[in-house]
């Protein structure tokens, strides 16, 4: 015989609104097993958890049953409260008569009245027969493999390594530094890029517990969060090597690379030498004999900037806005102004997204002093006639039809994901966007994590970035990985799935219908092995083995034929 | 120097702070009868555009009545900006297609040299000599005096000599050079 108590939450009105909660309380006082039934108007404050607390103490309660909000919510708190008086953990369970009852019968409150009796009964059903667990403990190799040497990448390496983790930092060019090095300067500070890398760079290749693989890509990735292996291949002189290291995290930082100008033909990408897109003018601007147009090597007097090239155009283009052109093209018809004062810039746009700290001054500032000329509309065609480009425009807000004929254009086109990173995002088993960016566990809440433990992301590889963003999403990624890497042990839900080695046949129909690769063949005979730092509980596994071998903890068959038995 | 450039410097305004807004046109009570308005003007100038500003009829309708500058969110003047611009068209020999309007553009800073201050009867007597048109819109003229609206004789201010000074050192004097066009109306056209 247990002592279960069942307390049922009002939720205020929104369980009490609809659903007679004395009826609920009577229905499972009634049951056999259950020695405590009360209610209260929110369970999860304070005094709520007091009230089950002392009647766990009163009633000498084995086992607990609150009846409120989904278990995503507050089942943490009432496992908390019920271990603090001595029950296990996992012998509380939430029954949701909130989301699963009153919310969605609301019309109906003796039905929904009826429903919640049944859902709180089969609840007790199955918390009767819980066993009493603690969270599996496993062990963590506290080393990180950070994938890509750009600014984001290079920030987490350092950050890790100062904490004192060792990091294998692995890019997949000849040199550190990324896309930054190829900037002339900076928007704000104006410093070139090349500097604001130089201290980074040298610490990170000075650092002892830094160990930098470049020429290198990451091949795969096995094992789970704290304990994955990877595989890494270089290319030396003499050929590729292969390394294999054991990380407890990995980080991802592959960035972005241009978009290719030959996909905004209607803007004469890839026709003219002078039509280049805005990493090359980054580039143009920092030749030491000054700025000079591809073609011929003269100064540009006109210099025309396309906003948007191949951006926000689902049609034609990506459907994103790549964020960073509106300042980089202020930055650059700046610089321009600056070493070509004779000259003229103009730039046209859909509109300014200059969203940041000290942005839109900086913005208004290329328009009031630097005397750039913004044309806010569309370009309808850029195109080389006999060597001259030609550039047909409107200026929407004078509504006057512009035909121009500059001697440099430059595209602010889209930032795109690095080329590779969807291969590498099924090595490590992350997804990604419909654009290609990888996807973050949660766009607000958790940006920088992927829904695979211990992966996580930061910089333009979750989506277009400047500098500072890159360098906030470097540091917080490394945060998130020293919050792993400062547990002891990892602790892990012990409601996972196991096998019964008497019954199982090795048949291996489980491996294959496990969603997260938790499942494999024990090595030393043929029954199925559970990994359980990987098993998520789904119970696809019992539901697809023959033998009934297999099961998930506390959520046995006999449990939930009883919770079935109850509500039919 | 361009023809933006001699207009800022004229004019003691800085178009760059112009973001197209339009109010300077929307408030005009002459922009019904102009090619482009106020707003368009800026931009043409910006463009390098200087024949088409400078043959348009707006700077001669321009009345300078300042609503434009009054309305400005950036608190550009574009009074002082027409009248640099007519002075710049004359400069370049650029003439209002209706040669009445440089007639009464002339007359009116004559009389104002001489009085200080304007004088509408004058004004419109010396402009009926000099177009010959004598009998046009004599009816309204008439019903103005009588109303007491419109003083017959002229009145002198003390300080007409200070005007008149102003006026001659605004004046564009023959023989002055025109602005040179602009880099961008060379390469855009």
């Amino acid at each position: 015989m247990s002592r279960v108590g069942v307390f049922v939450c009002h939720c205020g009105n929104n369980i009490a609104g609809t659903l007679n909660v004395e009826q609920v309380v009577r229905a499972a006082g009634a049951h056999p097993e259950v020695s405590f039934a009360a209610d209260y108007r929110y369970m999860c404050s304070d005094p709520g958890q007091e009230l089950i607390r002392t009647a766990i103490r009163e009633h000498q309660l084995d086992a607990v049953v609150v009846a409120a909000c989904s278990p995503a919510m507050h089942e943490a708190t009432f496992r908390k409260a019920c271990a603090a008086e001595g029950v296990n953990a996992y012998r509380c369970e939430s029954a949701n008569i909130r989301e699963q009852a009153s919310w969605v019968h609301q019309k109906q409150p003796e039905a929904a009245t009826d429903k919640a009796s049944d859902i709180v009964l089969s609840v007790v059903e199955k918390v009767r027969r819980n066993a009493s667990l603690a969270p599996i403990r496993l062990p963590l190799t506290r080393r990180s493999l950070v994938i890509g040497g750009g600014i984001s990448g290079l920030t987490a390496a350092l950050d890790l390594a100062d904490a004192g983790y060792p990091v294998i930092l692995v890019e997949r060019s000849p040199a550190l530094g990324g896309k930054m090095r190829q900037f002339s300067r900076s928007y704000l500070n104006l410093a070139d890029g090349e500097q604001l890398l130089q201290d980074r760079l040298s610490r990170v290749s000075e650092h002892v517990q830094i160990q930098v693989l470049p020429s290198a890509e990451v091949r795969q990735l096995s094992g789970y969060v704290g304990n994955f292996e990877a595989r890494v291949a270089r290319q030396e002189p003499e050929g590729e090597v292969e390394f294999t290291f054991e990380v407890g995290a990995v980080i991802v930082a592959t960035g972005w690379d241009p978009y290719p100008l030959e996909r905004v033909p209607w803007l004469g990408g890839g026709s003219h030498p002078d039509i280049v897109d805005t990493l090359t003018f980054e580039r143009m601007l920092l030749q030491p004999e000054g700025l000079r147009r591809p073609s011929d090597g003269r100064v540009p007097q006109q210099v025309v900037f396309v906003q948007c090239a191949g951006s926000r155009d689902p049609e034609r283009g990506v459907p994103y806005c790549s964020k960073v052109c509106c300042m980089v093209v202020a930055k650059q018809a700046r610089a321009y102004r600056q070493q070509v004062p004779q000259g003229s810039a103009c730039v046209f746009y859909t509109d300014i997204r200059s969203g940041g700290k000290g942005y839109e001054e900086y913005v208004q500032q290329a328009a009031e002093q630097y005397g750039v000329l913004y044309l806010r509309g569309e370009v309808g065609r850029v195109e080389a006639v006999d060597g001259q480009i030609r550039l047909q425009g409107e200026d929407t807000l004078s509504g006057l039809q512009l035909e121009l004929t500059p001697d440099l254009v430059v595209l602010a086109t889209p930032l795109l994901p690095a080329a590779g990173v969807q291969e590498l995002a099924q090595v490590l088993r992350i997804s990604a966007d419909s654009n290609g960016f990888l996807s973050e566990a949660h766009p607000k809440l958790r940006p920088v994590e992927t829904l695979t433990a211990g992966v996580f992301l930061a910089g333009c590889s979750q989506g277009p970035k400047d500098i500072p963003e890159s360098v906030a999403q470097g540091g917080a990624a490394a945060a998130k990985v020293m919050q792993l890497f400062s547990q002891e042990m990892l602790l892990q839900s012990p409601t996972v799935a196991v096998v019964d080695a008497e019954i199982c046949s090795g048949c291996g129909a489980c491996i294959e219908t496990c969603p997260y690769g938790a499942r494999s063949l024990s090595r030393v005979r043929p029954v199925a092995v559970v990994n359980p730092a990987l098993c998520q509980a789904c119970g696809a596994c019992a539901v697809i083995c023959p033998n009934k071998a297999t099961e998930v903890v506390n959520w046995d068959a006999g449990q939930i034929l009883a919770m079935v038995g109850e509500v039919s | 120097m361009t023809l933006l450039e001699a207009v800022e410097q004229r004019s003691h305004q800085d178009l760059r702070l112009c973001f197209q807004c339009h109010k300077c046109t929307a408030g005009c009570p002459s922009a019904v009868d102009m090619l482009f308005g106020p707003d368009r003007v800026i931009r043409l100038l910006q463009l390098g555009e200087d024949r088409r500003v400078l043959g348009s009829p707006d700077l001669w309708l321009c009345a300078g009545c300042g609503t434009c500058g009054a309305r400005c969110p950036n608190g550009i003047d574009m009074a002082p900006v027409m009248e640099s611009l007519r002075a710049a068209a004359l400069v370049s020999g650029t003439r209002p297609g209706d040669p009445g309007a440089l007639a009464f553009h002339r007359l009116f800073l004559g009389v104002a040299r001489r009085l200080g201050r304007s004088h509408e009867a004058t004004l419109l007597i010396l402009y009926k000599l000099r177009s010959g048109n004598l009998f046009s819109d004599l009816g309204s003229g008439i019903r103005l005096v009588l109303k007491g609206k419109v003083p017959l004789l002229p009145h002198r201010i003390a300080g007409w000599r200070e005007v008149a000074q102003t006026i001659d050192a605004y004046t564009p004097r023959a023989g002055e050079p025109p602005c040179e066009e602009s880099a961008r109306s060379k390469a855009w056209n």
